[in-house]
């Protein structure tokens, strides 16, 4: 019962082979895809308050894991739900194209139960691997081959992030002798025979092996100095396959992201001092390159990388309100970016990458669909009374609660709000203020129009009472501390 | 009609909120409104305006969200209101409160350097628009200033205080300056607006029970005054279907009811004694001349201000004998049709409360008499104990 999901999840891998081996209609395997996610949506659900160990205390089940285990399952339903057929995969590898994205949910899953240094490597391995595959099997479009490239270029970065998370757990490893993270964090049952690492942010090695294993996160959060794949890999892969690098990894990111940082002590001003760095100089490259592009996928990377910022910005308060508010801002972005990424793949029929310029009067298009957009950029921007807006306010409070030294950064992150208004505001410019001669309305199903309706209630609903959210969120990171 | 009712329940929610993020989450949420009002609905260059209006307003109030989290955070994390006023900061935090409030609200207002937005918006917003910006949003900055820069942050308000003042004597002169050239008639409104304004901030900044009351009473009459003007201009565009001051020249011929309201408009707007303007400035001018404690050049400052009330005489005269009579070259304005009923119905409550306000503005003034004074006594009162609090320490 506690391994459910992940058991279910590797079943639904074996479904999708046998199907691989015949000739299934799209319309078959979209429907088995719905379903299957679906089926995990509800046992993550069922599992919800399950409470253990399993392998040798590798892998924890717990209110924390569980949680998250629950949004990325409901992340990967809501984005199969919205999106409609993947119309830009080969269509002979369609059935193989589910097989990974099932697999690569299984590694993030995995991923945010491992608390042992080698699972949690082998599940990143798993997740990665699966989506290297994902990113080039988008059918050629005759002109550029971006995809092939994009596809490299993610593998290649990923490796190297790989390489140095490696590398920074052999470093923990020797100074500690445990690879166990509550080994390293003071709770595990040894307490006194291994030196912790949680007392040792005095010292240059443990800050290079922490930074180290965390810019192994980095690299999948899409932060600052590991963010040189985001733009590409975003603009050459299928746009289905886009709103799934954006949206789920990050989550499972997060989730490692707060495990690692619990257990680092608030005195090693060296790394909160690297961490904030990384953070502002992050919302800096985003928001400033997004200015200037004119594919809409390519904006939402630089975007993406700019809000990865302001995530890091919760978790270097270290403490537990900063890492309650990242969750929060998290799962707000991850909303956001499942509404605009359903809107992208229901305007592009054929699956081509959309320019800012093709959402030219979508207000009269398809007012709903311009809506959402509408809400969801306008909530990534900051504006009230939508889920960005509280995210990046309460991070804020926060920051300036946990140190009035912070108030410098607290600027930089608002003028960040600032200049990211002109771009989103842009789009939402094209979508609305033009009149242009007639165009053909966008075509939506009920499906899309039902979500869309869902998703505005949500980003309004989140954004104006968080403190559902916020009250589980803060359960779950108890937990873990 | 969505808009519209959107940004109503936002900017009740402004004026009455005591809680400071619901006043922030209201005071921006009524821009998305506004954008779409300008961007969907207005002129050819719409899309330049709102734009402009949308990124100018909301640059300039992130900084009053930092402002506010400091505050959330020294206040042992309260937002509310009174609770944080009249807290006596130290002088360096309040002059960086002062900053942020200030940014934030002279660009609503608009103040002299920072009121490019406002006739751009103004020109390309529809009628309805450009009323309640004129009406109602501008009085957001105004009513911030007084709300929250003058009891947060006094000792540094009396500080740059001569800095605000002279340039709220900039923007009525400019202002009057600018609208006497304009071609287009609602871009002359929107720049007799920024004079306008300049009087409130004069008023505000001049920090006496005779200017802050004059203030509020001048924030009513430029509410009521120029959101009138602003739908009579837009009756005649419904018409012609042109701002341009050249193409309603001589309409007063065939359109004798709409130039008699025009006419009560206008010299409402010069500020002609009996109508609801003249109050107000001249309450904000007697402030100005009263023997001030904070700021000694006051008389200098009156007579500065003086010259912008003959131009606004100039420019709004001038609009009016063009539109009534024009001159040899008028165009063709005889199928030009006269009010209807449910034209005259819109004007007539405006016309009601020029005059009230101008003949009895004692009713007025009652109701905010009690809470000026103790406005002005408790701003006084925490002055001098910051000098009682500086002389000790010295």
């Amino acid at each position: 019962m506690r391994f459910l999901p992940e058991l279910l999840l590797l079943g639904s891998g074996l479904v999708f082979f046998f199907l691989s081996l015949g000739k299934p209609s799209d319309q078959l395997l979209k429907r088995t895809a719905n379903i299957i996610s679906l089926i995990v949506l509800l046992s993550t659900l069922a599992c919800l308050g399950q409470q253990g160990s399993l392998f040798y205390d590798s892998y924890r089940v717990d209110l924390f894991s569980q949680f998250f285990k629950m949004l990325l399952a409901a992340a990967t339903f809501f984005l199969l739900l919205g999106t409609n057929g993947h119309p830009s995969i080969k269509s002979n590898s369609k059935a193989e194209y589910y097989i990974f994205m099932f697999m690569s949910l299984l590694g993030l899953m995995m991923l945010v139960s491992s608390v042992e240094m080698i699972s949690i490597f082998v599940a990143l391995e798993l997740s990665s691997f699966a989506v290297y595959v994902m990113v080039p099997l988008r059918a050629d479009t005759g002109k550029k081959i971006l995809h092939t490239e994009a596809g490299i270029k993610y593998l290649l970065y990923g490796v190297m992030a790989t390489g140095f998370l490696l590398f920074g757990m052999s470093y923990l490893y020797g100074l500690t002798g445990t690879t166990h993270l509550y080994g390293l964090a003071g709770t595990s049952h040894e307490q006194g025979l291994v030196e912790q690492v949680t007392y040792m942010f005095n010292r240059p090695a443990a800050v290079v092996a922490m930074v180290m294993v965390m810019s192994g996160f980095f690299y999948k959060l899409a932060l600052f100095p590991f963010h040189f794949w985001v733009p590409d890999v975003y603009e050459g892969s299928a746009n289905e396959t886009t709103a799934f690098i954006a949206t789920v990894p990050k989550l499972a990111a997060v989730a490692l992201l707060i495990r690692l940082v619990t257990m680092i002590n608030v005195d090693g001003q060296t790394i909160v001092n690297l961490l904030l760095i990384c953070s502002l100089g992050s919302m800096f490259y985003g928001n400033l390159s997004a200015l200037v592009q004119k594919d809409l996928k390519r904006m939402l990377a630089f975007s993406g990388i700019a809000h990865a910022g302001f995530i890091l910005f919760g978790l270097l308060t270290f403490q537990i309100t900063g890492y309650t508010n990242a969750m929060y801002y998290i799962v707000g972005y991850v909303v956001m970016n499942l509404a605009i990424f359903m809107v992208v793949c229901t305007i592009s029929k054929t699956g081509e990458n959309i320019l800012i310029e093709d959402l030219r009067g979508l207000n009269a298009r398809s007012p709903l669909l311009a809506l959402t957009l509408l809400v969801s950029l306008f909530s990534l921007a900051g504006i009230p009374p939508f889920i960005g807006f509280t995210g990046k306010f309460m991070l804020l409070i926060g920051a300036l609660k946990q140190d009035p030294r912070f108030l410098i950064p607290v600027i930089l992150a608002a003028f960040n709000t600032a200049i990211g208004i002109y771009y989103y505001l842009s789009v939402v410019r094209i979508a609305y203020c033009t009149d242009e001669e007639k165009t053909e309305p966008v075509q939506t199903s009920f499906m899309v129009k039902v979500l869309s309706l869902f998703f505005i209630a949500l980003i309004v609903y989140l954004g104006l009472i968080p403190s559902s959210l916020l009250a589980i969120s803060q359960k779950a990171i108890n937990v873990i501390l | 009609m969505v808009c519209l009712l959107i940004m109503e329940t936002a900017m009740l929610g402004v004026f009455a909120a005591l809680d400071f993020v619901l006043f922030y989450i209201l005071w921006e949420a009524m821009l998305v409104p506004m954008y779409l009002l300008i961007g969907i609905w207005g002129g050819p260059r719409k899309i330049y305006a709102s734009i402009k209006f949308f990124l100018y307003t909301l640059a300039g109030s992130i900084l009053l969200l930092v402002a506010i989290i400091w505050l959330y955070v020294s206040n042992d994390y309260s937002f509310f209101i009174p609770d944080i006023m009249w807290k006596n900061y130290s002088s360096t935090a309040q002059l960086m409160l002062f900053g942020a409030f200030f940014l934030a609200f002279a660009i609503k207002v608009p103040m002299f350097p920072f009121h490019t937005w406002l006739p751009a918006a103004h020109v390309e917003a529809p009628t309805a628009g450009s009323v309640i910006l004129a009406s109602i949003l501008l009085k957001m900055g105004t009513y911030g200033f007084l709300r929250f820069a003058l009891p947060i942050a006094p000792h540094a308000v009396v500080q740059v205080m001569p800095w605000v003042l002279w340039l709220s004597i900039a923007g009525i002169i400019y202002g009057g300056f600018a609208a006497l050239a304009q071609k287009d008639m609602k871009k002359l409104i929107a720049y007799s607006s920024v004079g306008h304004m300049g009087f409130v901030t004069l008023g505000i900044f001049i920090l006496n029970i005779q200017g802050i009351e004059g203030a509020i009473l001048q924030m009513i009459n430029h509410g009521v005054t120029t959101g009138a003007l602003f739908l009579c201009i837009g009756m005649i565009y419904e018409r012609t279907h042109s701002r341009e001051l050249a193409l309603a020249t001589g309409v007063g011929k065939y359109m004798p009811v709409y130039v008699t309201f025009l006419t009560f408009f206008t010299l409402s707007s010069v500020g002609f004694p009996g109508t609801n303007s003249f109050v107000g400035e001249f309450m904000v001018l007697a402030g100005v001349f009263e023997p001030n404690k904070f700021f000694s050049n006051n008389i200098a400052l009156g007579l500065a201000a003086i010259p912008g009330a003959v131009l606004a005489a100039a420019y709004m005269l001038r609009m009016l004998q063009k539109i009534i009579w024009g001159g040899t070259s008028n165009p063709d304005q005889s199928w030009i049709s006269d009010l209807n009923a449910r034209e005259i119905v819109t004007l007539a409550p405006f016309l009601l409360f020029v005059f009230w306000i101008g003949l009895a503005p004692g009713t007025f003034l009652q109701f905010m008499h009690a809470s000026v004074a103790e406005l002005v006594t408790k701003f006084h009162a925490a002055q001098s104990a910051a000098t009682v609090a500086g002389q000790i320490l010295q």
